[in-house]
């Protein structure tokens, strides 16, 4: 693990070589874990360390008394100083000779749950600690249940502290088999137990030698080698409108980064709200067009036909997204006021920002327990699950299939404070004003409304075509 | 099925989505160019952001008027050639009243003419949201400063009361008065952006270019003296030294590094062999401890 960045050989520096190692390296986004006391910063600052992604001068600010303190590496502001804690979301960058990574560092109490949310979001593999000499605390189980609820696809439980409990395998073997149920229950899939001690190194970045009965890589070996490649690929083509560029009368392009799917010119898409069909001329770029585009980079797509098309509006192809004005959502709350049902806020779903409310609070999420709990409102570092309702048709997936098309912010109007984080379960049955939900009190009486409700899109749209042609018969 | 893309890819995709949201939703944005190499890189990223268009919002330099000579005529030819609205703006009031890092000690001068000059100018144009290069790996007090980073309406930062940012959604949501300062560069390491200046030949001002300079030695410190309030103090020398600026900041208050590097993949060699970080020759940061975070709660960038 020494070597790792070594472009010289002999001396020369060859900088092609260099940038085709440098090039081949995929980026990995992790996220960590960790109460005050279960060593997440010095696990950090000694990953920092071995994988050089400190610098001299900060460790030696970070030294005390001759021996470098791992945690003073990552503890940055005053505040956080002063109170010995880290208190925000802190983003690390290290690399290896086969990965970049970016680690968004979080803090474990029980009051800055959000922070947990926020680093989660964009990342693909989350780090839960626990402390061998502790054993299982809630705290590792918030910060297993709020990473699983933010999609995080891989999971590493770092069992620390081994040196303080003898590297012995059956304190190892307790935490893993009391927390394996807690995991699978909150689809948290597949994680890799570790064991190991940020403080002595072990199985930190080389492997311990006084675990003999663990047999697994490394941490950074697990890092390095673990599959990061999402299903956004798989997934149907998602494009937000970020603007409309028109430098001249002969161009006008679509500017947008895409969430998923793959598109090439000649593709087939559909423009919403409109509903307007087209194909794909180019997909344009300052290094040229490319042939075929894929999350997630930014691009610019022209159409072959001209759409009245603007920011907000949704580019897509294959299965289509949701038309919804309601919907059932997972929220994270942020604001120090809470959930006010009466209270006017705004919905910002990818590029698309509207008026929207808070219909019904259907539950509290204990994300110790895991059970649900009757609520009424939602306070700070509280989760739950809630209908939301908004102004204006918005674009919707699941969660679940698309974490970019799935997701939301809640602002408050009033402040302009982001309330809390959405992540959508399902339209809601039964409400709002989409073409199957007309069709079906049009037709009532004649159709079974259930048959109605959550046509794929064109249904929905080729029944408000019907419903047009209806209008005149059976309007009241 | 899996189209690789590599972490520069990545993190060019992440910046031109940061930049096109903010052309989008904000009424007066503003792009902060401070000639250095990452505003290089974010100039080249908002070409992109609206190629075939051209950049939809003005540049603003804050000049202190103490900058290196060769960064202003780098500033003036790369504005004309790409064609960028660019806005000077300086604190003549207390250029007239004589401030400089002498007379009133680093702390105090930033104070003027970086911090109070960024802030009228920030003003006097009415932006509501202001570009910065500034990168997460800079600096410590750095790594948790969010993308989008809300200022009152006296310009400051609350560490503790920043906005959570999830997905690449972002709120710009500001009252009149308030701004947001914005950060494409958050996740790119030093080594991303001189990689990337080296992959897409940006060009950058010839100080990060070592070759043999007249400077002013004062203990560890080489001084380029361009100005004449810098003056020798007993033990100072004068020595031709083959040196270069790692960053680039006033003239007196910017430390050079001895150096062999002359060209872009020397420097790439050289911040891969040394193990420094880059503000440890910036003079002002050795004020006193934390004193990064008391710029930034005070409206400094």
């Amino acid at each position: 693990m020494a070597a790792v960045l070594e472009p010289s050989q002999n001396g020369h520096f060859n900088i092609d070589a260099f940038m085709e190692t440098e090039q081949s390296k995929d980026l990995l986004r992790l996220t960590t874990a960790g109460s005050v006391d279960d060593g997440k910063s010095t696990l950090i600052g000694r990953m920092l360390h071995d994988a050089r992604g400190a610098y001299e001068d900060q460790l030696k600010s970070a030294s005390r008394g001759g021996q470098i303190d791992f945690a003073l590496l990552t503890d940055g502001l005053r505040a956080e100083r002063e109170q010995g804690i880290t208190i925000d979301v802190a983003y690390r960058y290290f690399a290896t000779p086969k990965r970049k990574f970016i680690l968004a560092d979080t803090p474990g109490h029980e009051q800055y749950t959000r922070n947990m949310a926020t680093g989660a979001s964009t990342a693909e593999l989350a780090i839960i600690l626990c402390d061998a000499a502790r054993g299982l605390t809630t705290q590792s189980r918030r910060h297993a249940y709020i990473a699983a609820l933010l999609g995080i696809p891989q999971f590493v439980i770092a069992v620390n502290k081994m040196d303080l409990v003898d590297f012995r395998q059956e304190v190892f073997n307790k935490i893993r088999d009391e927390f394996s149920p807690f995991l699978q229950n909150a689809s948290a899939h597949d994680p890799y137990f570790l064991p190991l001690s940020a403080l002595k190194g072990d199985n930190v970045v080389e492997r311990s030698r006084r675990m003999p009965w663990f047999t697994g890589p490394s941490l950074l070996e697990y890092l390095e080698s673990v599959d990061t490649r999402g299903h956004s690929f798989e997934a149907p083509f998602r494009m937000a409108v970020q603007g409309v560029l028109r430098p001249d009368q002969t161009f006008r392009g679509y500017t947008g980064q895409i969430a998923s799917g793959v598109i090439r010119p000649g593709d087939e898409v559909l423009a919403l709200p409109s509903g307007r069909r087209s194909k794909v001329r180019r997909i344009v770029t300052y290094d040229g067009d490319l042939e075929v585009g894929f999350p997630p980079l930014s691009v610019t797509l022209t159409l072959e036909d001209e759409i009245d098309i603007g920011r907000g509006d949704m580019i897509a192809a294959g299965e289509p997204p949701q038309r919804a004005r309601t919907f059932e959502s997972t929220m994270v709350w942020f604001d120090t006021r809470p959930l006010d049902p009466a209270r006017h806020y705004l919905v910002k779903h990818a590029s698309h920002v509207v008026p929207a409310h808070v219909e019904a609070v259907r539950h509290r999420l204990n994300v110790v327990s895991l059970d649900t709990e009757p609520a009424s409102s939602l306070s700070m570092n509280e989760v739950g699950v809630v209908r939301i309702a908004t102004s204006r048709d918005l674009f919707i997936d699941r969660y679940a299939d698309n974490r970019l098309t799935g997701s939301f912010i809640l602002i408050d109007r009033e402040t302009n404070s982001t309330a809390a984080a959405g992540m959508i379960l399902s339209r809601a049955r039964n409400t709002g004003e989409n073409a199957a939900d007309r069709l079906a009190r049009l037709v009532r009486g004649f159709v079974p409304t259930d048959a109605l409700l959550n046509l794929p899109l064109d249904d929905a749209l080729a029944a408000a075509e019907l419903r047009k042609r209806l209008e005149g018969v059976w309007d009241d | 099925m899996a189209w690789k893309i590599s972490h520069l890819q990545a993190l060019e995709a992440e910046s031109i989505h940061i930049i096109r949201e903010v052309a989008a939703e904000f009424q007066r944005p503003v792009m902060l160019y401070s000639i250095g190499k990452d505003s290089s890189v974010m100039v080249r990223l908002a070409q992109k952001a609206f190629h075939p268009g051209p950049i939809p919002f003005p540049l603003l330099h804050v000049d202190t008027t103490y900058k290196f000579k060769e960064m202003i005529t780098f500033r003036d030819n790369f504005a004309a050639e790409l064609g960028l609205n660019l806005i000077v703006h300086s604190n003549t009031a207390a250029l007239e009243a004589g401030a400089n890092p002498f007379r009133l000690g680093t702390e105090r001068c930033c104070g003027l003419l970086k911090t109070q000059s960024l802030l009228d100018g920030l003003r006097e144009g009415n932006f509501d949201a202001a570009f910065g290069g500034a990168r997460r790996d800079e600096e410590k007090s750095r790594a948790k400063e969010r993308i989008f980073s809300f200022r009152d309406r006296l310009g400051q930062w609350d560490p503790k009361n920043q906005r959570p940012e999830l997905w690449n959604i972002f709120n710009s949501r500001v009252e009149p008065g308030e701004s947001i300062r914005v950060f494409p560069l958050s996740n790119w390491t030093e080594l991303d952006v001189w990689q990337y200046i080296h992959v897409e030949n940006i060009p950058i001002v010839p100080l990060y270019l070592a070759k043999p300079r007249r400077m002013l030695v004062r203990g560890n410190s080489l001084i380029l003296p361009e100005l004449d309030f810098v003056q020798p103090q007993p033990g100072d020398k004068f020595e031709t030294v083959k040196c270069r600026m790692r960053s680039l900041g006033c003239s007196p208050c910017t430390g050079a590094i001895r150096s062999d590097a002359d060209t872009v993949p020397k420097i790439i060699a050289e911040l891969v062999a040394v193990r420094k970080s880059e503000r440890e020759n910036r003079v002002i940061d050795h004020d006193r401890e934390g004193s990064m975070e008391l710029k930034k709660r005070e409206g400094y960038f």
